[in-house]
Parts: C-alpha cells; sequence; structure tokens
C-alpha cells in the first residue's frame, strides 16, 4: 500500500487548483479533514476525489478584529458530499452571510498560499 | 458496553481551597497551585508528603505533575497529568475516586493554577489551530463558541437577551462572593451595549482572564469522616469527548454532557431535579444554556426561556454558579477545578452570604476545548449514601 500523507497531498492539490476530498472506497464515505484512515471504521481504501464545491453555510460569525482592520467571516459549511469544513464566505458583507446560504468553493490565494474560499452561489443570488 | 461500576459514595472531598484569585502579580502557575495545595492540604491537617495520589495539568507546564512534585519534594504513587483542557480536572476526580477505592492511592490531591492575566494579560492556551483552519483566523476559543451560538440561534431562535440573563445571573452571584474579581452591577443595557467581540458574542458573554488557582483533597469515605465533620462524596463521575475543533463537533447545539451526564446521574442514582447546586463550566454564556439542556435540567432548545426572570440568579429556582461562575468570578484558563471547589463549599456550608439552604447534592461540570470534552460529577454529603 502507498503511504498516504494527508496533508501534503491536500495543500498540493489545492496549489494546483483542485479541492479534493478523501473517501473510502469501502464505504463510499467522504470525510475531511484529510487522514491515513477513514474515521470510526479505520479504513484505508482511501481515494481522492474532487469535490463539487457546492455547500450550505451550517454556522457563522463575524470576527470583530481592532481598527482600523475590517472585521471578517468565518463559517463552517455543510459539504454536498457530507463533510463540514471551516472557510471564509467572500464577496458579500460578513454579517450578511446566513446560516442555511447556499455557497460555491473557489480557490483563492492568502499570503501567496493556496486558500480554499467560498462565494455565495448564484442560485442563493436569485433566491435573493 | 461492560456494566458501569463507579464506586458510588466511596470516596470523599474533605479540602477544597482557592488561592491568588483575579490577580497574583509576581508568582508563577505553578506557585499559585502550590498555594492553593498546601491551604487546602492544611484545612484537614496533611502534609503534602502524605499526597500519594498527584492530579495536575498546568497551562504553561507540559510536564506539570513532574514539577508540582519536585517543587514539594514529593514521590506520589501516582502522577496523573491527563489534559483534556478545561474539565480535565474532575476526569482526575473520576480516575482519583477508583484509584481510593482500588488501593492504588491513599490521599488524591488534585490542583491548578495559572497566572496568566499578570504574566502575559491573555489567555494562555496550548491549542494550535490545524492547517486545515489556521488561514481563517478564527479568533479561538471565542469564535467557536460564536459560531455554536449561531447555530443555536438559528434553530432555537435564542434571543441575545436570555443570554444576557446568564451574565446578570452569574454577576449577581458573583455579587455575593468577597472572592469573584467582577462584582461591579451589570444590567441587561449593560450587556446589550456591549462591544461584539465574534458575533453573536459580546463582551460580556466572555469570560474573564484571571490568575488564580485551586485545589481539591480526596480520601476514601472510611478516611473521610475522621478528618472533617461535613465530607463530600463523589457519588457519580463520568467523562465523554467527541471532538477537538468546533468543526468536528457533530451538532453544534449538543455537546457530550449528554452522555457523561446520564452516566453521572446514573451511577448516583439521582436525577436533575434532585440537584440543589449547580456548578457549570460556563467559559461563554452558551454553555449555561447548552449544559442545563445536555445535562437534562431543562429540554433541549428551552435554555434560553429556562433562564429568563432570574430563575438560575440568586433568588431565583435553581441554583447555577453560585460563586459567580467563570464568567464574573475567576477564568484562569482552565475553570473545571473551580467548580469542584464551589460545590464542595456550598455542601459543606462554608459558602458565606452566597450559601444555597440545605444544599445537600451538587453537580460539577467541566468542559474542555470547544465544546470538546465533558466531566460530570454528582456530589452529595453523607444523607445522600
Amino acid at each position: 500500500m502507498t503511504d498516504i500523507r494527508p496533508e501534503q497531498a491536500y495543500f498540493a492539490h489545492l496549489a494546483q487548483g483542485k479541492f479534493m476530498l478523501q473517501r473510502s472506497s469501502s464505504s463510499g464515505r467522504f470525510f475531511f479533514y484529510p487522514r491515513v484512515a477513514e474515521p470510526r471504521t479505520g479504513a484505508q481504501d482511501l481515494e481522492w476525489v474532487e469535490a463539487s464545491g457546492r455547500g450550505t453555510v451550517y454556522a457563522t460569525t463575524v470576527v470583530r478584529v481592532k481598527p482600523p482592520q475590517p472585521p471578517y467571516n468565518v463559517v463552517l459549511v455543510d459539504l454536498e458530499e457530507g463533510p463540514r469544513i471551516m472557510s471564509r464566505v467572500e464577496g458579500i458583507a460578513p454579517e450578511l452571510v446566513r446560516i442555511g446560504m447556499k455557497v460555491k468553493a473557489r480557490i483563492g490565494t492568502q499570503d501567496e498560499k493556496s486558500i480554499l474560499l467560498f462565494d455565495v452561489a448564484d442560485d442563493e443570488e436569485a433566491v435573493a | 458496553m461492560t456494566r458501569d461500576r463507579f464506586p458510588r459514595g466511596k470516596s470523599a472531598i474533605v479540602g477544597a481551597a482557592t488561592y491568588g484569585m483575579g490577580e497574583a502579580p509576581g508568582m508563577s502557575s505553578m506557585d499559585l497551585a502550590v498555594s492553593a495545595s498546601v491551604k487546602a492540604l492544611s484545612q484537614v491537617g496533611l502534609k503534602p508528603s502524605e499526597v500519594d495520589g498527584l492530579f495536575i495539568g498546568l497551562p504553561d507546564d507540559f510536564l506539570s505533575g513532574l514539577t508540582f512534585a519536585e517543587y514539594l519534594g514529593i514521590q506520589p504513587r501516582i502522577t496523573e497529568n491527563n489534559r483534556t483542557g478545561g474539565s480535565a480536572f474532575l476526569t482526575h476526580a473520576m480516575w482519583a475516586a477508583l484509584a481510593i477505592e482500588s488501593g492504588q492511592c491513599d490521599v488524591a490531591l488534585i490542583a491548578y493554577g495559572s497566572n496568566q492575566r499578570t504574566a502575559s494579560g491573555g489567555l494562555v492556551s496550548a491549542m494550535r489551530p490545524s492547517s486545515y483552519e489556521a488561514p481563517y483566523k478564527l479568533s479561538r476559543p471565542v469564535g467557536a463558541y460564536a459560531l455554536a451560538t449561531s447555530r443555536y440561534m438559528h434553530e432555537y431562535g435564542l434571543k441575545r437577551e436570555q443570554l444576557g440573563e446568564v451574565a446578570l445571573a452569574a454577576r449577581q452571584w458573583a455579587q455575593l462572593n468577597p472572592d469573584a474579581f467582577m462584582r461591579d452591577p451589570l444590567s441587561m443595557e449593560d450587556y446589550l451595549k456591549s462591544r461584539m467581540v465574534s458575533d453573536p458574542i459580546c463582551v460580556r458573554d466572555c469570560c474573564l482572564v484571571t490568575d488564580g488557582a485551586a485545589a481539591v483533597v480526596m480520601v476514601s469515605a472510611r478516611r473521610a469522616k475522621d478528618l472533617v465533620a461535613r465530607p463530600v462524596y463523589l457519588l457519580g463521575a463520568a467523562a465523554a469527548t467527541d471532538h477537538r475543533d468546533i468543526t468536528s463537533m457533530p451538532d453544534l447545539t449538543t455537546t457530550a454532557a449528554v452522555h457523561s451526564g446520564a452516566r453521572a446521574f446514573a451511577q448516583a442514582g439521582v436525577k436533575p431535579s434532585d440537584i440543589d447546586v449547580v456548578e457549570l463550566y460556563d467559559a461563554f454564556t452558551i454553555n449555561t444554556l447548552l449544559f442545563l439542556e445536555d445535562l437534562g435540567f431543562c429540554k433541549k432548545g428551552e435554555g434560553g426561556a429556562f433562564v429568563e426572570g432570574g430563575r438560575i440568579a440568586p433568588g431565583g429556582q435553581l441554583a447555577v454558579n453560585t460563586n459567580g461562575g467563570g464568567l464574573s468570578c475567576v477564568h484562569p484558563g482552565m475553570y473545571g477545578l473551580f467548580t469542584m471547589v464551589e460545590a464542595t463549599q456550598q455542601l459543606m456550608g462554608l459558602a458565606g452570604q452566597r450559601q444555597v439552604q440545605d444544599a445537600k447534592l451538587a453537580l460539577a461540570h467541566g468542559n474542555g476545548g470547544e465544546l470538546s470534552s465533558q466531566a460530570t460529577l454528582v456530589l452529595g454529603i453523607e444523607e445522600t449514601l
């Protein structure tokens, strides 16, 4: 069996513009963060699958830092594939991010590194 | 699962003390922990050299069990340095009870101290965010509790005023406690006007950042009666863990206290409505609501309504966080042991102006990490055995 190097592989994918999730091929279950074994089962028949990028905001906060730095948003997003992930919704004021909002993943850059971000999904804007 | 054979009532707390509450300039965390320990031991005429079961975890010393033993020149048979965050000390009590019952130790000391306020002016934490989460700069731990609060508000329509009730009740209890750090009056208007830190959590939803130390001495129930007039028996003790980072918490509105509480109550053979004094780990106001629900004092989603009208304040129907809690009394990084000290003082009848009349049964509940690790103790006086 080839060694799994979860963190290295995840960020290497991200640097290549791909948001990849791990899945156990026997159970078909996705999980995040990347690991060397599936939670609970310990299964190591893991494969990387490109995520749909579709998700729903599960929880949200606005971090109020010392002015003049602007406040920013941190969310937990429930991905369509199942796992929950921490991220930031961009493109709207941080306090306008709502629980239940449909969001779409995008890979951006922060501090010269690739970072997974979310935008409000097109179909969500149509509803709003 | 094997049947739970927790030794109900076989061990007891005989000494409980705090030290350096609020600010203790010039003292190290270890100086503080030792000061509280010597004080708790001296209450029952014991010397450090008689401690053969040591349970400790300091925020700034990874090997604090070894340091403490060296500091006091003791050679414990058990040196336990478990780290489940702020709940660690309640799990220490669980292990101490088992160790005492099986003869692994005779005198167990549980100790904690931190000088975080005067030494650094901020929270001292060994928690480091993972590479997957660090880039989003969630302010931790407050941001994690803010995420939980946001979800709870979404699911149950919780109002900020209901969180405010928790903060106000804590402050009113603190006003009855000369050792409490914040005793100025706090009104709902003050609460609602206080600065947002991480929406929807404001400054008055957050615990204090103080110095402080606590220590608890446990012995067998047989020996306890020779040492103290009113021992506080450990009737039930259970812990549960389900995640570390808030992202991995299965449901942000329900904690593992559901499990630790149910097991501790079953061991003790009592139910929430039997409890006279409730000490909950209130790092943030949402904790008090979640734990009241998860431990069975009210139903899920009803915590906000439950605390309205001063129900958990002095003179209310349920005495909760009678020392003023982490919100208004003391919160030196990890608060767990202070819930045990306050529960003990209440059951021993030593709580002064804030004494709950005829307190026979108390619950102490610890929380660690980001609602991650939960530990519940049920404590009682002799007639509850």
